[in-house]
């Protein structure tokens, strides 16, 4: 074999072997890394199908440089918007508190991330089934799952709030996958940097499969009370496809150790 | 043709680097991160645990004084994929962390690496 073409072979090995690593049948794999993300092999996107594991590496997780994006992305508040936000103290973003002050509902006593937060933080890998009537998330933070009925009904007219509201789907071309989702409780945060929201709240999103291995994610918030015009938290996030037969980890953030978090670490960070 | 092997070998790296997020759930505020201080201590607790695992660990003072430390990591998700894992570290273990202090000067930090007495590094 010529030199160059063994140079050639050895380079596009090198580029498939992060893959190989989450080869089927692998236990408890954490997510891929961004370079694997990257080294994912691809093909043209199946018709209205979005069955697989999918994961925005980096980007899905949000850090700080993400919570000043969403801060630009984001809609001006409403008076009560502006109030509802003084009260948040968040650990990210342009209003982030010194650790033993955050009152991050998610993070301190562990209550649900909720939706749509698990969109804009944490959005770790999450798998995807379609059933007859539904398109199912599953979703490794938090180990929670969501419900899109695709069968057609009209969503709730005064629905009981529900920390991931009701969701119904539709497919808007053959690679275009809308959910529209209401009924949310406004406990929760849209995302870490305790950007606040009503009961009012709808949230769209937009699956766009691209490619056989690339999903993109829009998700666009809603909420007349709080905001005052609807914004993009999301503008297109690529996701990848993961190998088949990968089994996620669990990542739930438990009471018990929130608990343990708060008495060991942020407790002792607090002036005295 | 030296070069062109460099430049492929600098691609091949580049390839095969794994990066981890350093996501946290909170933010830098509370600690000095102009700061690393390096300890030398035996470890008592290494939990494994959402949103961070940490690592307890005493350190003799020079009067012969113990102090308990507390220092916290990433998630065991991002940890995970860093090569650290829940039996990293057990109790009794001789450990050299190097961290990043909170400014209250209580005996807590966030770590920037581990070395177990093996060599074993940690970051």
């Amino acid at each position: 074999m010529p030199m160059r073409k063994l140079l050639a072979t050895l380079v596009a090995a090198a580029a498939l072997l992060p893959g190989v690593l989450h080869a089927q049948g692998q236990w408890n794999v954490p997510g891929a890394t961004n370079a694997e993300l990257k080294a994912a092999p691809s093909g043209p996107a199946p018709r209205r199908d979005l069955t697989g594991v999918w994961d925005a590496g980096g980007a899905g997780i949000g850090g700080s440089g993400q919570a000043d994006e969403r801060e630009k992305a984001r809609a001006p508040f409403t008076k009560l918007g502006e109030e509802m936000f003084q009260q948040n103290k968040p650990g990210n973003g342009p209003r982030m508190a010194p650790v033993a002050d955050i009152n991050d509902p998610l993070s301190t006593i562990g209550d649900p991330s909720g939706f749509p937060r698990l969109l804009t933080f944490e959005l770790r890998p999450f798998q995807v089934v379609h059933t007859p009537n539904q398109v199912l998330m599953l979703y490794m933070f938090e180990h929670r799952w969501r419900v899109i009925w695709t069968d057609g009904r009209p969503l709730p007219k005064e629905p009981d709030p529900r920390w991931y509201g009701y969701s119904v789907g539709r497919w808007e071309d053959d690679t275009t996958f809308i959910v529209e989702t209401v009924g949310l409780d406004d406990r929760t945060w849209l995302d870490n940097s305790g950007y606040p929201h009503s009961t009012s709240l709808k949230v769209t999103e937009r699956y766009q499969r691209i490619a056989q291995n690339t999903l993109e994610l829009t998700v666009t918030i809603d909420d007349p009370l709080v905001y005052t015009k609807p914004w993009l938290a999301r503008n297109r996030l690529p996701l990848k496809l993961m190998p088949p037969g990968t089994d996620l980890m669990e990542m739930i953030p438990s009471a018990s150790e929130s608990q343990a978090y708060t008495r060991f670490i942020s407790s002792q960070t607090k002036p005295k | 043709m030296r070069v062109k092997y460099f430049g492929l070998f600098v691609l091949l790296a580049a390839l095969l680097a794994r990066s981890a997020p350093a996501v946290a759930h909170h933010g830098a505020a509370s600690f000095d991160t102009t700061v690393e201080i390096t300890l030398k201590g035996t470890v008592t607790e290494w939990t494994w645990f959402n949103p961070h695992c940490f690592l307890k660990f005493d350190v003799k003072g020079d009067a012969g004084a113990v102090k308990t430390w507390a220092v916290e990591a990433g998630n065991p998700t991002d940890m995970t994929k860093r090569g650290w894992s829940r039996n990293s570290f057990k109790p009794g273990d001789q450990v050299t962390v190097t961290l990043q202090p909170v400014k209250t000067g209580a005996p807590v930090g966030r770590i920037r690496t581990v070395v177990l007495a093996s060599g074993q590094e940690f970051k």
